[in-house]
């Protein structure tokens, strides 16, 4: 099943096209890797999935409903989470971050919400954190609280723009673990923008090169790049 | 006896210093901190050139006004409140009400101008992180104000400073009446001129020592705010 299509969809920016009638789709549960140089559109088309910009032209759907990007768009934006390439956090506790889009919502009982923030932070190995004013934190434990923040509401579909840029080894495997588990056992939609080929070759289900604002190939990472890689899938 | 009248007045002037410009800090926080907050977000909305140009006007304006000379809002808190007056019908003049309405016009701008310098200097990107992890355009500017906590608190004890210290003011429309108008820096002017420096220079610590907890009050919270 089509969890996300995006048809014909263009991006203008005083006079200059930064996506160029972008058409691709991803299915329930995949994991989708974007793959381009800088200034190719990622992190704008990232944004309209986001529902943070509006596109100039094109279509968006998730789950087969259309996006009007001239409505409110909270209800749908509750469904995905997202984690950008500047890691932003609040001025407050790591809990308090994380615990910020649940409380939001205000469904949540403090206790359900609490479970889910401890469970949350075990699963990115920032448990004993929760007191630390966030902005104290190292760019690695920075970027795991937000990858935390962005899946405590367990969101459908997750958007990552190079989640792993910027960071060492260590916090690069406890990001990809999470995001391998959270694909595999949530079956949670995932689309990430990444430079980092071996990346690819380590968690695509399918790869999708952007250049210049244009999708240029669309397949698995064989059919992609020629060879099969010995980590795929 | 006299020592004892002497105090009492110092304490008397000491305390009207504090209730003439705490009310008007007070209530000038409740006006200043919602629209320095509005205009602090303008600058999250469109980038239309008609937007643009009204947001620098209101923005020009706010700064001009946060200049106030106190002389001049004096003379026009006097004109509206004398007898012959548009508002003389009142019974403000020469009342602490008449002070606090000064002070009052004094503070709104300042309060205004320091909020919406602090909520306007809160990272774009922050309310989009906050609309991204769905929250309506409320909470997200309720977050947003969080984040700009300190210079809120700063825009205060600014107003606060300004207001405890000024005189020029306060001596048109309260008249400077001694044991109910007169406030620490009026007093220290009368003083000085009639020569009692051990009273002027009493009143003159006492300011300054006012100012001096307000400043360090203001120190420490920006060390404890400033974003890590």
């Amino acid at each position: 099943m089509i969890a996300l299509e995006v048809i014909n969809l263009s991006k203008e920016y005083s006079g200059r096209l930064v996506l160029k009638n972008v058409t691709f789709n991803v299915r329930e549960g995949e994991f989708f890797v974007i793959v381009g140089p800088n200034g190719s559109g990622k992190t704008t088309l990232l944004r309209i999935l986001d529902l943070l910009e509006d596109p100039t032209s094109g279509k968006v759907f998730f789950d087969g409903e259309e996006v009007d990007y001239s409505k409110d768009r909270v209800a749908l934006r509750r469904k995905i989470g997202m984690v950008f390439q500047q890691t932003l956090l609040f001025d407050m506790s790591v809990y308090d971050n994380v615990a910020y889009p649940l409380k939001i919502r205000g469904a949540l009982t403090k206790v359900d919400i609490e479970q889910r923030v401890m469970r949350m932070l075990e699963d990115v190995e920032l448990l004993g954190f929760e007191q630390k004013n966030a902005l104290t934190l190292s760019g690695g434990e920075a970027q795991r609280v937000a990858l935390a923040q962005a899946l405590v509401t367990e969101p459908s579909f997750l958007l990552l723009d190079e989640p792993t840029a910027n960071l060492d080894p260590k916090n690069v495997s406890i990001v990809e673990g999470v995001l391998s588990r959270l694909n595999r056992e949530n079956k949670t939609t995932i689309i990430m923008t990444t430079h980092n080929m071996f990346q690819v070759e380590r968690l695509a289900q399918r790869v999708a090169i952007l250049n210049e604002g244009e999708i240029k190939t669309i397949g698995a990472f064989r059919d992609v790049f020629g060879y099969q890689s010995p980590l795929a899938w | 006896m006299a020592e004892d009248l002497f105090l009492q007045e110092i304490i008397n002037i000491t305390l009207l210093s504090l209730r003439v410009s705490g009310t008007a800090v007070l209530m000038g926080a409740l006006i200043g901190i919602p629209v320095g907050t509005y205009l602090g977000f303008r600058q999250f909305k469109g980038k239309k050139t008609m937007m643009r140009l009204v947001d620098i006007m209101l923005k020009s304006i706010v700064n001009t006004f946060m200049g106030l000379p106190p002389v001049a809002v004096g003379l026009v808190v006097y004109l509206l409140l004398t007898t012959s007056g548009p508002l003389g019908w009142l019974g403000l003049l020469y009342t602490p009400a008449a002070m606090v309405i000064t002070q009052l016009i004094m503070v709104i701008p300042i309060i205004i101008g320091v909020t919406m310098s602090a909520v306007g200097s809160v990272e774009k990107s922050i309310k989009e992180k906050a609309l991204s992890l769905g929250a309506t355009e409320n909470q997200a500017a309720w977050l947003v104000l969080r984040e700009a906590r300190v210079g809120v608190l700063t825009s205060i004890i600014v107003a606060f400073g300004a207001a405890i210290s000024e005189v020029g003011g306060i001596m048109i429309s309260g008249g400077n009446i001694r044991w109910l108008t007169r406030t620490l820096t009026t007093a220290i002017v009368v003083e000085t001129e009639l020569g009692n420096f051990n009273m002027a220079l009493t009143l003159g610590a006492i300011l300054l020592s006012i100012a001096f907890v307000i400043n360090l009050a203001l120190t420490i919270l920006q060390l404890k705010g400033s974003r890590r």
